[in-house]
């Protein structure tokens, strides 16, 4: 897909997390808008998938898994958009009987989730465990994990970060969202743990970094890791967000980690996002 | 009624690793995980058997739960394979998560379970792993009583689709079920029919409630033991049609007196069936370092305390029948 219409889908899925978040008057829009990009290009450009025939095991598909999974209503979003569901019901985010949790569910049967995520730190080790079996499946595809920066405190993390590392889990591609942001404020002030990039190396990993807000450089970049998957290494991506953005108010701070947007700033926000593909 | 011999004497974790071998050579699905534990879980003859399917995790249990449940997602069945403590309180909120609630059909097989672990000490002796389990919504918590027991129930769980506790343990204990078995989830067993009073005992406890039985024959007391090798789904009608025979009720396990067996045939008696119950168990405290069998004696777990359980059991229903 071309980079231009990327970029229209991207403009209406950061709409949906802003809609979604107002009418549930809850959830996670800051994360959410950082990693908009990245989860366009994967949905509607990078991965190969089958949004009408959603399996459980993801045959021959390059499977995602959310380990940060409060960034949930992007996640609805693109998955919504790209044809796993009906995009009418990312009206239903957060409200009683829905299937779109607060945190991504397996629950109610949501098709493209695979496992639930919210407790941080566990999508590795699940996304680990996943790509192995395709080895021995001898599938070809990829197995992608996000997670969050934040989520980095997290001493599981590490465990599968050493695991996939030693034992050369080579099919897996690891993305962080390095917003240095959290709940408590940045990441440099909560628990300020230094560069990732030569902690993932010294654990033999490849590690590869962009601008997660940059769709040109989201492409490249994902295509070079999809290059230097399959050679012995695990791949990472150190992606630099910007908490928030596409919405101005809601930039360089993390103040909107976990808040919703009241009717005004929902107002303000929409404003300056286009409507590509028609709300929900 | 079931039939049982004592025909040899062997760990409860080696039922275990026999299951788990013919498991390899029946399905070329099952995969093992072990964090660091291999000869202890007896795990190793499916290590040299099938290396391809053997993933040693190192100490990390956390991350080996993950990994299982994305080996379930992959179309796999994994069995992981740690002592009880580590495969339940050190990790429950990665088995909640990724694995109960998100429904994956997970082994999680536990060996060293309870007192019996010995001389390492209360920090291994954990006794409150069922009770964690048969928290979760959807998950089999199975408890079996021998070798032979915990072989079939190893054969079995795989063939069942969800997520499952296998508990187990280290020492070697009568084996008394027979070899060839087969290992119905969620169906009570009755070794021993009896009118006065029900025992209903899980893992090593079975064969002490078995002596027990013998006791109480010799002072005039009928006592039916059933062997609840499944926790959850617990056989409520077995329990509720021995009761409503005997008016009383004892239960026996290797585990604290709060959470386990006990609490789960209480809440059945009080709902279904109202009766006087004793409990043998830990009461409500840690263990300590020793041998198993000094401290079987001193936690009262001995085949004397559900003696001492069942006649008092018995004077209470009296009591209750007399004011009644």
């Amino acid at each position: 897909m071309e980079t231009e219409k990327l970029k229209d889908i991207a403009s209406q899925v950061r709409r949906d997390i802003i809609r979604q978040t107002h009418g549930a008057n809850s959830g996670h829009p800051g994360g959410s808008l950082g990693c908009a990009d990245l989860m366009t290009a994967l949905y509607f450009g990078f991965m190969k998938h089958q949004p009408e025939k959603f399996d459980m095991e993801g045959k021959n598909q390059d499977v995602f898994f959310l380990s940060n999974g409060h960034i949930s209503p992007l996640w609805y979003s693109v998955l919504a958009r790209s044809g796993y569901f009906d995009s009418k019901e990312l009206a239903t985010f957060r409200k009683i009987n829905s299937r779109l949790q607060g945190h991504p569910a397996t629950h109610d049967g949501l098709p493209g989730i695979r496992v639930a995520s919210g407790s941080l730190g566990q999508g590795l080790s699940v996304a680990v465990g996943t790509a192995l079996s395709k080895k021995m499946n001898k599938d070809p595809q990829l197995v992608i994990c996000l997670c969050g920066d934040g989520e980095m405190e997290e001493g599981q993390i590490w465990e599968a970060i050493m695991y996939a590392g030693s034992k050369k889990v080579d099919n897996l591609l690891a993305i962080v969202d390095v917003n240095n942001q959290q709940i408590d404020g940045s990441v440099d002030h909560v628990l300020p743990y230094g560069d990732l990039r030569p902690k993932f190396d010294s654990f033999g990993w490849v590690v590869l970094q962009m601008d997660g807000n940059v769709m040109e450089d989201i492409l490249i970049t994902l295509n070079k890791a999809k290059a230097l998957n399959f050679q012995g290494q695990p791949v990472v991506i150190l992606m630099k967000t910007e908490m928030g953005q596409g919405v101005d108010f809601m930039m360089h701070s993390h103040k909107w980690h976990g808040v919703a947007p009241n009717e005004e700033q929902t107002k303000n926000a929409l404003a300056q996002l286009r409507e590509t593909l028609g709300d929900y | 009624m079931e039939k049982y011999t004592l025909s040899d004497r062997k760990d409860t974790r080696s039922g275990f690793g026999a299951g788990l071998l013919e498991l390899g050579k029946l399905n070329p699905d099952v995969v093992a995980l072990c964090a660091d534990l291999t000869g202890s879980l007896k795990m190793d003859a499916f290590e040299k058997a099938f290396p391809d399917r053997f993933f040693q995790v190192g100490i990390a249990e956390a991350n080996m739960m993950g990994m299982a449940a994305g080996f379930a997602i992959g179309g796999k069945i994994p069995f992981t394979g740690t002592f009880a403590n580590f495969s339940t309180g050190r990790v429950y909120d990665q088995i909640r998560q990724s694995i109960a609630y998100s429904g994956k059909n997970v082994k999680i097989c536990a060996s060293h379970a309870g007192i019996t672990l010995g001389e390492d000490g209360a920090t291994h002796q954990i006794l409150e792993d069922i009770g964690m389990m048969r928290m979760l919504p959807g998950m089999t918590v199975i408890n079996p009583c021998d070798y032979n027991q915990t072989r079939a129930a190893t054969l079995a769980i795989a063939a069942y689709k969800g997520p499952v506790y296998l508990r187990f343990g280290r020492p070697v204990v009568p084996v008394f079920t027979p070899a060839n078995q087969e290992f119905v989830i969620g169906k009570a067993l009755t070794f021993s029919e009896g009118s006065d009073v029900s025992v209903f005992a899980t893992g090593h406890l079975v064969w002490k409630a078995l002596e027990a039985c013998e006791i109480l024959k010799a002072k005039g007391i009928s006592a039916e033991i059933i062997n609840i090798h499944t926790i959850k789904p617990l056989d409520t009608a077995a329990v509720i049609r021995s009761v409503q025979k005997t008016g009383c009720a004892v239960t026996a396990e290797e585990h604290q007196i709060h959470g386990g067996l006990g609490d789960t045939i209480a809440h059945v008696l009080v709902r279904h069936h109202p009766v006087p119950q004793e409990f043998v168990a830990v009461q409500d405290t840690f263990g300590e370092s020793g041998t198993p069998e000094q401290l079987m004696i001193k936690y009262g777990l001995e085949a004397d305390n559900i003696v001492a359980a069942a006649e008092q059991v018995i004077q209470r229903k009296k009591l209750e029948l007399s004011h009644s």
